[in-house]
This record gives C-alpha cells, structure tokens and sequence, in this order.
C-alpha cells in the first residue's frame, strides 16, 4: 500500500482541531443557553479561542507543506 | 476642505495612470517561472494539479494574467532589480529572463538547487553566486495595489476628521469608522490600557487594514487583484517581527526585570525561569506569522483544488458542484479574512500590553 506518513500525520492533527474546536462551540453554546443576555460576548470568546486552536493545528500543515 | 480632496483624487490617480503606463501588459511567449513544457500550437498538455495550485501560490517575476490559445501567456511585466557583489546594481524588465534566457549575466533558473531563483552565470553556464534580489515581485506589486488603495481611502477619511471632529461618514467611511472604534474599544484600550493606548493605535490600525485588505484582495481571482500576499511566508515574518520589536520596544523596567523573576518567584529558579520566557518572547510572534500565514494559504489551495478538479474530470458537468464549492469556500475564506487580521490585531495588542503594563508594587 502506497501512501504518505505526513498526510497521516496532518488528518489525525486535524482530529485533534476537530475535537478541540467543537468541546469549545459545545461549552459556548451551554453558556449561551443558560444566559442568553451574554450571548455576544460569548461568541467573541469562543471565534478568539478556535482562532488560536486553529493556529496550532497550522503548525502541522505548515510541516506537512514542508516535507512533502 | 472639498478641494483638498479633489487635490488627493487628481494626484492618485495621475499616480495610477503612470504605473499602468509603465507596466502595460505584454503579449509575447512569455512563459510563466514554473512551467518547462514547451507550447506548440495546438498541442495539450497534461494537466499536473500540483504545479497548477504552486503557482498561483507562490510569488513570480512577472504577474501573469492569462493563456490564450497559442499557449502564449499574457503577462504585465515586472522589473526585476538585483544587486551583484560583482556586478552592482542591475534593472531591467522580467521578459528579459523568460524561458530560461540568460541575460546580462543572470539567469531564471527553474529546476535544480537554486530552482525559482535568480542566479549569476559566467560565460559556460557555471553558477557563480547568487545576487540580491531586491524585484518588484507579483507579491510587492500587490501590496503597492494595496498601500494606494490604503492611502486612498485613509487620507481622506483623515481629512474629512480634521476639519469637523463629529463629522458622520457615509457608505464605505461609515463602515471603517465602525472598525476603527471596534480597534480601539475592543482591542486596544482593554489590552493596553487608557493612559498608554493611544501611542499604539496607529501601529495596531495599519497591521489590521493592511492583513485585512491583503486577505481580501487574495480572494479576487483577476488583475490586479489576486496576488497571495499574506500567504507568503516572508510578509507575515516581517508583520511578526513589528510586534517583535514594538513589544520590545514599549516593555517598562519592570517587564525586564519579571522575565529574570517575577516577585514573589525565588532568586535561584530564574536560570530556569529566563530561557523559558526568553523563548517566549520569540515564539509568540512565530507563532502569530505561523497562524495567519498557513490560515491564508490553506484557504487558497483549497479554492484553487476545487476549480482544477473539473480539470482533473476533464468535464464540465463537475462545475455546478465546483462553483457551489468554492462559492462556500469563499464565503468561508472572508470570515477568515476578517478573523485572521482581528486575531493578528488583538494578539499584538495583548504582547504590547503585557510589556507596557504598569505593575503598582
């Protein structure tokens, strides 16, 4: 079986983003549910936060980007 | 105060009328820097996706506007300005080093060790050294489009500020003032601060506008739009070392001395403590380029993948799928934009602010 060991790589840090980025909308969307008045700022958080999961999982496509 | 404007307009786009001028587009063969199949007339060549997407990623000598159906690639011609230890300064126009050529010593390579690079040759065609590459590459092109556009706009909302502080901008003036009081009550004073903000609002201001007019220009496919400037590797290092070094710059004794101890921290940790937030300071603004540059470029190798999959099938009934794609796909990438300039923007302000807080022993 032909294949690349960096495009492994790169699905299972995308696994990691994934898990990451949806806990973090799932406690968002608790918090919006239990005080629906501080749904904005929430939201703010939330987009800041999966920004910054997001730069971590580049990390990994900017190796893959590299190595192959 | 109307005449001051008309001023501004006249001048630019005089400005304007000169480059396009000087820059007008060229109809040769000449061939874009990555490509090495040779087009006859009516030949196809196989379409290699991989080259395909590279290219309109990378940065090239000449910007390249389309193909037609000679296989002649239309361009606007770039000039190509390198400095040699050996033979000092040279100008000339970018079609000069087309297909390969040598000219006045230099050479376009396309594949090998110094592949996309310009090198010096001497008379048999032997490497002799590689020269300073100072070009006005697609990408600094694009960003000159941009710094126009920038001053274009900005100049003018300023004046229209000047003469009347509650002056209420319409249309597109109306939209960036929103932006700007965000920047400034959202970003800048909860970061920095009330008494310090001010020093850093037009450092904080042109990095946002420019990553967020850069990231949208990206997206526009035609001249003299579409040039990937902030997903070029060398831009964001350059925008991360800003930080860099205004965070350098604006951090209080205090700063300095937290980094060898904070208080409260015993003395004979701190050869532990040092090189940590020593490299601390060097990977926040790594990891600041690292974000906004893979974001960019993922967005764009996935919208140029979706276009070349109807050339993979070579058939057109894949497009309906293709357009709604990569209509999505857009749609996806301007919330990018936006976020990515906001993200940039506000991590600057929270490094700015931790340096340039005031600590109340």
């Amino acid at each position: 079986m032909e294949g690349s060991l960096t495009a492994i790589g790169a699905a299972l840090t995308v696994i990691g983003a994934g898990l990451g980025i949806g806990w973090i909308g799932g406690k968002a969307m608790d918090a919006i549910a239990r005080q629906p008045e501080a749904a904005s700022m929430i939201q703010t958080s939330m987009i800041i936060a999966a920004a910054l999961i997001e730069g971590a999982t580049l990390f990994a496509i900017v190796v893959v980007l590299i190595t192959a | 105060m109307l005449s001051a404007t008309n001023k501004i307009v006249k001048i630019s786009c005089f400005c304007l009328a000169v480059l396009v001028s000087l820059f007008t587009v060229r109809a040769e063969g000449a061939d874009s820097q990555n490509s090495d199949t040779h087009n006859e007339a009516g030949h196809e060549e196989e379409f290699v996706a991989n080259d395909f997407i590279l290219d309109h990623i990378r940065d090239a000598h000449e910007w390249h506007l389309w193909t037609n159906a000679h296989g002649h690639h239309v361009s606007v011609p770039l000039p190509v300005i390198l400095y040699s230890k050996n033979k000092g300064f040279h100008v000339f126009m970018s079609f000069k080093l087309a297909h390969g050529h040598e000219y006045r010593g230099f050479e376009l390579k396309s594949t090998g060790d110094y592949a996309g690079k310009i090198v010096e040759v001497d008379g048999h065609g032997e490497i002799r050294g590689i020269p300073l590459d100072f070009s006005l590459t697609k990408n600094v092109a694009g960003m000159l489009v941009v710094v126009i556009v920038m001053f274009l706009v900005f100049i003018r909302m300023g004046n229209m500020y000047r003469g009347d502080p509650n002056h209420i901008p319409k249309g597109l003036f109306g939209f960036i003032e929103i932006l700007i009081i965000f920047i400034r009550d959202q970003v800048a004073i909860p970061n920095i601060g009330e008494e310090k903000y001010a020093r850093f609002m037009p450092y904080l201001l042109t990095i946002f506008f420019f990553i967020l007019i850069n990231n949208i220009f990206g997206l526009i496919p035609f001249f003299p739009f579409g040039a990937n400037v902030t997903g070029n590797i060398a831009v964001t290092l350059v925008l991360a070392s800003f930080t860099l070094i205004i965070t350098g710059i604006s951090g209080t004794k205090d700063y300095w001395k937290h980094m060898i101890a904070a208080p409260g921290v015993p003395l004979w940790l701190s050869p532990i403590i040092m090189p940590i937030e020593i490299t601390g300071m060097f990977v926040r603004p790594f990891a600041l380029m690292i974000r906004l540059f893979a974001n960019i470029t993922a967005g764009h190798i996935i919208v140029i993948s979706l276009v070349s999959l109807i050339f993979i099938f070579k058939s057109l009934s894949v497009a309906p799928i293709t357009v709604l794609l990569v209509l999505f796909m857009d749609f996806l990438e301007l919330l990018v934009a936006f976020l990515q300039a906001y993200v940039f923007t506000l991590l600057s302000a929270l490094f700015i602010g931790l340096a340039a807080k005031e600590h109340h022993h």
